[in-house]
């Protein structure tokens, strides 16, 4: 199992890189959806006032 | 189709399905792509485990331009016919085709250094990727300053057209000039000149990279709907609120 981790001696490149990547990638997720939420709060807001 | 589909409530229908589907064919693409990629493919003879870092360096590249020649596309349609769900498509794609080229640029740094001995290098190919997230950048810039929406469409538009230039640039830098980047491998007429072994991690990481970000660009796309929505009901009541 460490030896996995080691990645031949390369652990903080390649963990690094793909680390990196599900950081980045998960966070657009999270912007994408929170979008979608605020978008709707603000919505129901408007609409509220409304009437 | 592409009119039949520029109908927003047709388009919603559209979206509707779009969504599950992407996002089920990403986790389950990449879920896969990640087992190949650590558990069932070798270390490269000469890179060692560092060969691990082309499967997620190729394809946030790939998408890099992938999104800008989608976006590109999206502009040129909207500029010509007028389709405002091109321009929304567009819109929506460049802070994520930003955030794919910064990871281009990112894990080819963590993997030049190790192997090539230098984080970067002022060569056509990395100067050229680093010129595109600019345009990214520069066209969400663009957006955001001007005030009158469809002026700022339309210059948006012009811009993402021009910066086709760069997109053909970055593709054959690695043919028409000398960089420590490695030319293609795997998009060749000659086809893909990889072992099978890595190839298919690369594809199903790809892959799962496309299928994601199709369904973000569907999911913002139906965000669009409720923030313009709101925007409206805002500007009414601004109006009825002045009267």
């Amino acid at each position: 199992m460490s030896e996995f981790f080691a990645m031949g001696g390369y652990a903080s490149w390649v963990w690094g890189a793909w680390g990196g990547s599900a950081l980045a990638i998960l966070l657009l997720i999270v912007f994408v959806l929170s979008e979608r939420a605020g978008a709707k709060a603000r919505l129901r807001e408007l609409e509220e006032d409304e009437d | 189709m592409l009119s039949y589909f520029s109908n927003p409530q047709r388009f919603d229908v559209l979206a509707r399905y779009a969504i599950p589907i992407t996002g089920a064919l990403a986790t389950g693409l990449l879920i896969a792509g990640m087992y190949m990629s650590f558990f069932a493919s070798p270390p490269d003879y000469q890179q060692g485990d560092t060969v691990r870092i082309m499967y997620v360096h190729v394809p946030a590249a790939y998408m890099a331009m992938a999104i800008y020649g989608a976006m590109a596309v999206a502009s040129f349609i909207f500029f010509v016919w007028r389709h405002s769900l091109a321009d929304a498509a567009a819109e929506v794609m460049a802070p994520i085709g930003a955030v794919f080229t910064a990871l281009a640029l990112l894990t080819g740094s963590l993997w030049g250094k190790p192997m090539w001995g230098t984080w970067w290098e002022w060569d056509a190919r990395m100067t050229s990727v680093l010129v595109l997230l600019l345009v990214y950048l520069g066209y969400m810039a663009l957006r955001a300053a001007i005030e009158d929406r469809m002026q700022a469409a339309r210059m948006a538009a012009i811009l993402a057209m021009a910066g086709v230039v760069n997109l053909i640039i970055v593709k054959f830098s690695v043919d028409w000039w000398s960089s420590l980047h490695q030319p293609a491998s795997v998009f060749r007429f000659d086809g893909p000149t990889i072992h099978a072994s890595q190839l298919w991690p690369l594809g199903l990481m790809a892959l799962g990279y496309t299928f994601l970000v199709a369904w973000m660009v569907f999911y913002r796309l139906r965000s669009r709907t409720l923030i313009q929505r709101a925007r409206s009901l805002q500007s009414r009541r601004e109006r009825e609120g002045l009267a």
